[in-house]
């Protein structure tokens, strides 16, 4: 199951920051939701479930932006396959 | 409870210490209202993609850039450009404000007559003026700017057929100083080509030798430019007088002053690098002043400025299709605004703002059209915010050009509507239909379908 990254750290102003690469990034209010989601090991569904009820989207559209996303985190490395323990 | 308003999720690398290449990030304000009337009820009334022109803006240019002028030197006369926006509703606030015409072909020189523009204010420039042109220029008094040798003799020739005696010009090209140097204009200044045009005019007593053009280049940004071209001309004019006795009545120095626009690979935004109206009248208005030109005898000055005048009062709205990410994972944003329809894409960075509340969020985006084209890119990378599918943007400052230039490509040309002074929007040009399109056209009958054939 993809994953974020274990060791990510999260502020609560908006700040990412990978201790294995040392990268630091800023995201904004959804994004931030997102990620503290996936930290939480949260599911698409559950994810989607929650996204859409706190704004103003329908599953479908939020399908796109969310894999969006996913593929961004994947570019800046930070997601990883392995199931962590 | 009411559910918050969704932004599209967003992650930015941070690199410290790195200058970004957009600078100091600065908040973008959003574009929403257009004169009093905002950009979405526009677009709904009138459909996406739309040509916006602000009327106030056009009679507002007009009258500072005349001010600026006209209290620097005694006698000025604007002449508008037909080919930097030649939609009748422009062209008429523009004579409404005092302006002559400026024309630069046949076409352009009916629509002229068609918006009641007497032919003796009608300024006749360019390269290509057919032998009926001419006909119709001589008998209605207009100007006609010599462009090259054929010209000046064509005219001789029609002189001598009863028509009129032909009131002329010669188009004067020179070093000003700048770069690049436009030389294919009219008679050159410094290898004698233009005193030359001008002996064989007045020797031939068939011409009347009423004024002296030029036209350096366009986008000037220096206004020393037409210092010198001001001054080459003067001294044209006093060579005349101090041979011939002859007296010019004016001296036009063509248009070419910037716009507010920020040309590609500019390290200064056009904000700050165009100079303002005051630099390049103080240039122009003080050499001719500081000329040997006689007190008494003073042209009047005429200016042919286009691009300067229009290009603020116009906006292009337009409407976000898609987003999605290239192959390195930069953002990019389809709109609904191609190449066609923005000519001036290909040489300004565009200033394109969202027309609804943003976040302070940004992101590089390319910025595409959407034609099936490579090359239809409005903005190769703009710090962007995140824009949603069916959010409209604004594209600032497209009055000039993109109106005569555009062409009908896979889809047709929108609407333009003009704003008046009142905040009232009107349609000055209907989008295009197919009927519209199909009507020039012809098919042979072999090639008719029983459905075309049975109309």
């Amino acid at each position: 199951m993809i994953r974020l990254k274990k060791n990510i750290a999260i502020s609560d102003t908006g700040f990412v920051f990978d201790p294995s690469t040392g990268e630091s990034f800023n995201v904004n209010e959804t994004g931030m939701q997102m990620i503290s989601f996936l930290k939480e090991g949260k599911t698409p569904e559950e994810i989607t479930a929650l996204i859409t009820q706190e704004y103003n989207i329908d599953p479908l559209s939020f399908e796109k932006y969310f894999q969006d996303f996913m593929e961004m985190l994947k570019q800046f490395n930070l997601l990883t396959e392995k199931k962590e323990v | 409870m009411e559910k918050k308003p969704f932004e599209r999720p967003l992650i930015k690398r941070l690199n410290a210490g790195m200058p970004g290449k957009f600078g100091i990030h600065s908040h973008i304000e959003p574009l929403r209202e257009i004169d009093g009337v905002l950009v979405k009820d526009l677009i709904a009334e009138h459909g996406s993609p739309l040509y916006v022109l602000s009327e106030s803006a056009l009679r507002r240019t007009f009258r500072e850039a005349y001010q600026t002028f006209s209290t620097r030197y005694p006698r000025v006369q604007f002449a508008w450009s037909y080919k930097t926006n030649y939609l009748n509703a422009v062209c008429n606030v523009f004579h409404q404000e005092g302006a002559w015409a400026e024309v630069v072909s046949g076409f352009e020189y009916e629509k002229a007559l068609q918006n009641g523009v007497p032919g003796s204010q009608i300024i006749f420039n360019g390269p290509d003026k057919q032998e009926k042109d001419l006909r119709l220029a001589i008998k209605n008094g207009s100007l006609i700017h010599i462009d090259h040798f054929d010209e000046l003799y064509m005219l001789l020739e029609l002189a001598g057929q009863g028509t009129g005696t032909p009131k002329v010009a010669i188009r004067v090209n020179m070093d000003t100083g700048i770069y690049p140097r436009w030389d294919r204009f009219g008679f050159n200044y410094e290898n004698g080509e233009a005193w030359e045009a001008l002996n064989r005019i007045l020797l031939s007593e068939k011409l009347e030798l009423v004024g002296l053009h030029t036209h350096i280049g366009t986008y000037i940004l220096t206004a020393d430019a037409y210092r010198a071209a001001a001054a080459k001309l003067a001294s044209l004019a006093t060579g005349i007088e101090k041979k011939y006795g002859k007296v010019i009545q004016y001296i036009d120095l063509g248009g070419g002053f910037a716009s507010k626009n920020t040309l590609k690979g500019a390290y200064v935004p056009g904000t700050d690098a165009a100079p303002s109206f005051e630099e390049y009248a103080d240039a122009i208005s003080s050499a001719l002043i500081k000329s040997e030109i006689k007190p008494d005898n003073l042209p009047l000055l005429i200016l042919e400025t286009g691009r300067a005048m229009v290009d603020d009062a116009g906006y292009l709205l337009g409407t976000v299709l898609a987003n999605k990410r290239l192959a390195d994972g930069r953002r990019a944003t389809i709109a609904d605004i191609g190449v066609n329809l923005l000519f001036t894409s290909f040489w300004y960075q565009h200033e394109v703002l969202p027309a609804q509340d943003v976040s302070q969020h940004t992101e590089e985006t390319t910025l595409y059209g959407p034609l099936c084209m490579n090359i239809d890119v409005i903005r190769e990378a703009i710090d962007f915010p995140l824009l949603k599918k069916g959010d409209h943007l604004v594209i600032k400052r497209i009055g000039a050009y993109n109106m005569t230039q555009w062409l009908q490509f896979i889809n047709y040309r929108p609407r333009v509507v003009m704003i008046d002074e009142a905040g009232k929007p009107h349609v000055i040009r209907e989008r295009e239909d197919l009927v519209h399109l199909i009507r020039l056209e012809k098919v042979p009958e072999h090639l008719q379908s029983p459905k075309q054939k049975k109309q």
